[in-house]
Formats: C-alpha cells, sequence, structure tokens
C-alpha cells in the first residue's frame, strides 16, 4: 500500500493525531525523559569514563480525547511505562509538557485538584497493594489522602460501593490482599483507582500478570467501566491482540520514540511504519490462517547506546542511507494518523 | 506405531503437608512420540510444570511422585537411582527453563559449560568439545560462534542466552527435550525467533519436544499435539489443529474463546466465570463443574478420565458415548438441568 502523503517533500507539517469533534483531555507534547546511568563520581574520576546518559524518551506527542483509550505498545526498553508515569504524575520530564484538561502537569502551583482526576492501574497486582492493609483501608487511602471525605459513615459506604462495583462483596474489605487471586487483586486494585472518582485512569500493564482466561474478565470489565463511567484510558501494554481489543488509537513506540500513531484499524488493516508490520508478523497465528508471516531479524538495541539516525534502521528491510543519518520526525500519512519513517515518507513501503 | 520416546502412565505428584496432602498431578497420561512437539498448555497452578518436573525427576521435596510411571524409549525411569537418574538429565532429556540466566553458571563462560556437558556425556576430546560446542552456537543462530564461545553469560542479550541454553540443551543429543516456558521472559519479536530456532534444531536432530507453556500462540505455532491441563489433570489431548479450532471441553472453549486475538473485531471476549480452584479445595466430581455453563448431576459426584472423542481424547461427561443421547441434547438437557438454579 501506497501511503498518502499531505506533503511528499520536506519540510512536512508535524502531525497531530486530533480529532476536531471530540472534546481533548490529555495533551503531550515533544515529551523527553533521560536517565543518567553513569557509575559514581570517583569511579568516573578513577576510570575516566563519561557521564552515561540514557535517552528512555525522546519527543514523544500524543493527544487523548474524552471516553477514548489509546495504547501505547512496544517491546521491553521502548520507553511505553516512562511515558505512562510522566503522564500520571510520577516521574519528571526532562523536558515537553504534559497537559491535563489544559492544566500544565509540571509548570508548578497547586495540582490537587488535577490530581484526583487522575489515578494509575499498575501492573503485577501483587507488588502493588499493602499486605498489612486490610482492603478496605486500601481501597479509602485515595479518599482520605486527597480529603475528599473525612466521614467515616460516608467513606465506608462509598468502600462498599466499589467493592460492588467491581465485582466483589462489602464485606470483602475486612480481608487482606493475600486473601485474594490474582484477578480479584487487580479488581481491587481498580476499585482503588476508581475511589477519587477520576477521569483519566493509566493502565500500565493491567492484564500482563494475570491468565488468559482472568485477562479475560478485566478487559472486558474495564470496557464495561468505560462506557458506564465516562472514563478516559492510556492503556501501556506489550501485547498488540489485547490492545486491538481495547483501544481506539494505538501509538507503536520503539527505543523511546513513537514511530506510528492510528486508529486501531488502520494499525491492524494497513500498517506502515516496518516495525509495525515486524511487530504485528511476530504475533503468533493463533486462528492457524496460514497468515503470511515474515521472520522477525535481529534484537531491539541498548538503549544507553542506540543507533544513529532512524535507531530502528539496522533491522529494518527498507533502510537505506538516509536512515543512518537522520531522524524521522513524525509525518500526517492520512486522516488522524502519523508515521515517523523516511521509507514511508518517500514511498518505497 | 514406534515406541514412543516418552510415555507417562497415570503419573500422580503429591505434597505431603501439615493440612493435609495436596495433589499437584491427578491422573496424567500421554505419550509423545519420536520428533513430535507435544504442547502441555494451562493457566498457572494446572501443574503443568510440576508434570514437567516430574518428568525428569526434579520434584522438590517434599513434593513426590505417589503413583504411575514414566517410561522413556521403553525403560521406566521414575524408579531410578538419582545417580543413574542423573545421567539420563542432559543425555536423554535435555532442558530449556524460562529464565536463560537461573539456567547458566554466571562465573562461567559459556564454551566452559558447553564443553562440560558434552564432555560428561560423551568421550569427545577437549578440542573436539569444542569443536562441537561451536558448531552448536552457530546451529543456534549465535553469529560469530568462534568469537563469542569464551563469553560470559552476562555479556549476551536474553534472546541470544536463550539460544545458548537451547545449544546446552541440546550439546548432548538428547531425544526429548523438555521446555518450560521458554519464551515467556522474551519480547514478542525474539519470541518467534527462539521458537523457530528450537522447532528447526529438534526437527534436524529428530529430538521430540515437551513444550510447556501458558501462552496458547506459540502452542499453536509449534505443536504437533496439545494437552490442555486443569487443576492437574488432562482436560483435553489431541491434534493441535482439533484443539485449537474445534475444542470439545468446555474448558478449552472458554479458554480459547478468552485469548484476544488479531483476527476479531473489537467484540467482548468470552469470559470463564470465576477462577481456577486452589489445589486445597479441588471440587468434587469434574473439577470444572462450577464454572462450567453444561454442568449436570454426573458432573459433581464422577470425576471424568479422558476419553476418546474424534482424534482427541476429552475429559467431560458430555463425550462419553454412554450417556445415551447425542452431544447435543446432552447439552440442551445440560442447559435446561443448570436453569432452575
Amino acid at each position: 500500500m501506497t501511503p498518502t502523503l499531505t506533503q511528499p517533500a520536506a519540510p512536512a507539517p508535524r502531525a497531530t493525531a486530533v480529532d476536531v469533534d471530540a472534546a481533548e483531555l490529555v495533551r503531550v507534547r515533544d515529551l523527553s525523559r533521560v536517565f543518567d546511568v553513569s557509575k559514581p563520581w570517583l569511579n568516573r574520576m578513577i576510570e575516566r569514563e563519561p557521564r552515561k546518559l540514557l535517552k528512555a524518551v525522546s519527543d514523544v506527542s500524543f493527544s487523548i480525547n474524552k471516553r477514548e483509550t489509546l495504547a501505547l505498545v512496544g517491546e521491553s526498553g521502548s520507553g511505553k511505562s516512562t511515558v505512562a508515569k510522566m503522564v500520571v504524575g510520577l516521574l519528571r520530564p526532562t523536558s515537553g509538557q504534559v497537559r491535563i484538561d489544559g492544566l500544565d502537569m509540571w509548570a508548578g502551583g497547586d495540582l490537587t485538584a488535577l490530581r484526583r482526576r487522575i489515578q494509575m492501574i499498575f501492573q503485577d497486582p501483587y507488588a502493588s497493594l499493602n499486605p498489612r492493609w486490610r482492603v478496605d483501608a486500601i481501597i479509602a487511602d485515595p479518599i482520605v489522602a486527597f480529603g475528599i471525605s473525612t466521614d467515616r459513615a460516608e467513606i465506608e459506604h462509598r468502600v462498599g460501593e466499589l467493592l460492588r462495583l467491581v465485582g466483589l462483596d462489602p464485606l470483602d474489605g475486612r480481608k487482606y490482599p493475600h486473601e485474594f487471586s490474582g484477578g480479584q487483586r487487580q479488581r481491587i486494585c481498580i476499585a482503588r483507582a476508581l475511589s477519587s472518582n477520576p477521569e483519566f485512569l493509566v493502565c500500565d500493564e493491567p492484564t500482563s500478570a494475570l491468565d488468559v482466561s482472568v485477562q479475560a474478565q478485566i478487559l472486558n470489565f474495564m470496557r464495561d467501566l468505560q462506557d458506564q463511567l465516562g472514563l478516559t484510558y492510556l492503556f501501556i501494554s506489550h501485547n498488540l491482540a489485547v490492545v486491538r481489543h481495547m483501544a481506539n488509537r494505538i501509538g507503536v513506540m520503539y527505543l523511546g520514540r513513537v514511530v506510528e500513531l492510528a486508529p486501531t484499524q488502520d494499525i491492524f488493516r494497513q500498517p506502515q511504519h516496518p516495525y509495525t508490520r515486524m511487530l504485528l508478523d511476530a504475533v503468533p497465528d493463533l486462528a492457524m490462517s496460514g497468515r503470511p508471516r515474515k521472520m522477525v531479524e535481529g534484537e531491539i538495541p541498548n538503549p544507553i547506546d542506540p543507533p544513529t539516525g532512524c535507531t530502528f534502521h539496522p533491522r529494518c528491510p527498507l533502510a537505506f542511507d538516509r536512515c543512518k543519518r537522520e531522524v524521522p520526525i513524525a509525518l500526517k500519512t492520512g486522516f488522524d494518523r502519523s508515521v515517523a519513517c523516511h521509507a514511508v515518507e518517500e514511498a518505497r513501503g | 506405531m514406534s515406541t514412543p520416546v516418552l510415555s507417562v502412565r497415570n503419573l500422580r505428584v503429591e505434597f505431603p503437608t501439615r493440612r493435609g496432602t495436596l495433589v499437584a498431578v491427578d491422573d496424567v497420561s500421554f505419550d509423545i512420540a519420536p520428533g513430535e512437539v507435544l504442547g502441555v498448555v494451562g493457566e498457572s497452578g494446572a501443574g503443568k510444570s510440576m508434570t514437567g518436573t516430574a518428568v525428569i525427576g526434579l520434584l522438590e521435596p517434599p513434593g513426590h511422585i505417589a503413583g504411575g510411571q514414566v517410561w522413556l524409549q521403553g525403560e521406566r525411569i521414575d524408579t531410578l537411582p538419582p545417580e543413574k537418574m542423573r545421567r539420563v538429565r542432559g543425555k536423554r532429556i535435555g532442558m530449556v527453563f524460562q529464565d536463560p540466566l537461573t539456567s547458566l553458571n554466571p562465573l562461567y563462560r559459556v564454551g566452559e559449560q558447553l564443553i562440560e556437558t558434552i564432555r560428561t556425556h560423551t568421550d569427545a576430546s577437549p578440542a573436539e568439545a569444542r569443536k562441537r560446542s561451536i558448531g552448536l552456537l552457530e546451529a543456534a543462530g549465535i553469529q560469530g560462534a568462534a568469537r563469542r564461545i569464551d563469553s560470559y553469560p552476562h555479556e549476551f542479550s536474553g534472546g541470544m542466552r536463550q539460544r545458548v541454553v537451547i545449544a546446552l540443551a541440546l550439546a548432548a543429543e538428547p531425544d526429548l527435550i523438555i521446555a518450560d516456558e521458554p519464551t515467556t521472559a522474551l519480547d514478542v519479536s525474539i519470541q518467534a525467533q527462539i521458537i523457530q530456532l528450537l522447532k528447526t534444531l529438534c526437527r534436524e536432530r529428530g529430538a521430540a519436544i515437551m513444550l510447556i507453556t501458558h501462552d496458547m500462540g506459540v502452542i499453536a505455532e509449534t505443536a504437533d499435539r496439545v494437552a490442555v491441563m486443569y487443576a492437574g489433570r488432562i482436560a483435553e489431548i489431541g491434534p493441535v489443529r482439533d484443539v485449537v479450532q474445534r475444542p470439545q471441553h468446555p474448558y478449552t472453549k472458554g479458554l480459547m474463546g478468552s485469548i484476544p486475538t488479531l483476527e476479531m473485531d473489537g467484540g467482548r471476549l468470552l469470559q470463564i466465570p470465576g477462577s481456577m480452584p486452589r489445589l486445597t479445595a479441588i471440587p468434587n466430581g469434574c473439577a470444572f463443574h462450577p464454572r462450567c455453563d453444561f454442568v449436570f448431576d454426573r458432573c459433581r459426584t464422577e470425576r471424568p478420565n479422558p476419553m476418546p472423542s474424534g482424534a482427541s481424547a476429552v475429559a467431560c461427561w458430555l463425550a462419553d458415548p454412554k450417556n445415551g443421547s447425542p452431544r447435543v441434547d446432552r447439552e440442551a438437557t445440560a442447559a435446561q438441568a443448570k436453569s432452575p438454579t
């Protein structure tokens, strides 16, 4: 398929995937995060080594509309979790902006009102619940922390309501986390996330620690919740099939950059970036449909010492000289979709 | 048919605890033919890894084989003394585990570990063993094997390490490889490479594989036959195409429907209510009956054994011809029987 480009030659416009009709809730602009992974100062002096910097996220931009699910997919080291942490406010970006409902997350100022509208669900429901707290205290914690209510009866009532909402019994509140299975724990995590009445949930691999049958329960439940409460999700996953099931739009990340951003159907029907195509080819063919697949070559490079130019070029079947020199920028290639690839830009795909 | 490479008969693994005996593997029987790939699939706690560890005699005490037999090419191995069993492991059964870092000794160079394995099990000279090691690493897709053979495990990436582990498992030319979640710790793009590698290498050498995984996709791509395990028992075993595309056991049906795939367009995933029972509370009768949509009286009291149904064997009373009426009627009556409750 030949992608349609608005402007085939440079300078091309920066892509902005915005649906003009819907209200935008989250806007991320040129977000970057660098980690200092050098040895301690004394070692560096003795061994005469320079500082080592790891660029975990580079110039990531996207926006999420209200009631929409944007998914970020990528393999380990692609920076998807780092983006999630910066969006939710747990990690300060090195540069760039996170705006939620117009308010800048990292500009300073009082954000308590904003923070209670954002919550996070983590990957491992065994690690993200305090084993010494009873479930009702865990779920009530955001209510107490944000000072939403101080009335004990009211809090108790709300916790009971939340437990029922996630399919547990209000009496389960008196139990400890170890008395629950993985799927039930993830439901508790969701109840806790919902207790401050958030609009926006950042879910970092919420089902990858769960068995498939439990994963199906949680994924269905998260979709029901979204319809019921009008939630907006940023959904992080490495599993393309899960993402297909959950997301309206998908951003594919590779070594800290979003290489392709498009509506879910487009990504699956007509992937443009060579990396996206490779990822799709790598998904096992469960239907045994004999879907033609290309063997994926090579491994993800070390992010401390990434390749020059387009970081995907050593594994890319379409790589040429320009890819080794020049970092491709995201170009709009259709309605609401953008790709960062020289080969696509020059229509060699 | 020729003698199976591995033949497991009525295997039972028990764990005595203070609060009674837990049965982790219960009455499991299967065969693996030469060169065949048998996938063993199930959710956590289904007993799939336990079956693998029982076969190679590496159960952690107090776990022990409490019944049944394990035959390797016509020789019974579950009763072998530990010293003899040690000769079988590595030489006749190779192993690949989930985390390649724990299967490799971090203090020894990769080459030393390969050479040691080869020399333990064959009478190759050091020079020969080194040459064979380089050959193995090359076959496992490690570029510059002659140079990399003197590297330490930490100098390899995750995918490369798993390649080394596969080379190590094949070093003594075993007849059977037991691979326990060999790709779970790896990224999807690497996963496909490793599976392909394992499959080609074993096919070239005529080794059979027992592939233990929770990932149905991996099974669909790799296995010839699949055994689906639930609560320590085999729920369904049969040719991979039948089990994946026309599952018969209600659990397999639910399991297949709950997996999101690239082909489906956004609808709801099939859901099995509840979760796998803990080993301390396995229900009477069929262990799946509290979660089953087709449950009827017999399921609550009597435990079904795998019975032949088409090319597969299914441990479900619905598949029992003695139940009289044809299958479709049974399902209908089962649904009716369930509705009042």
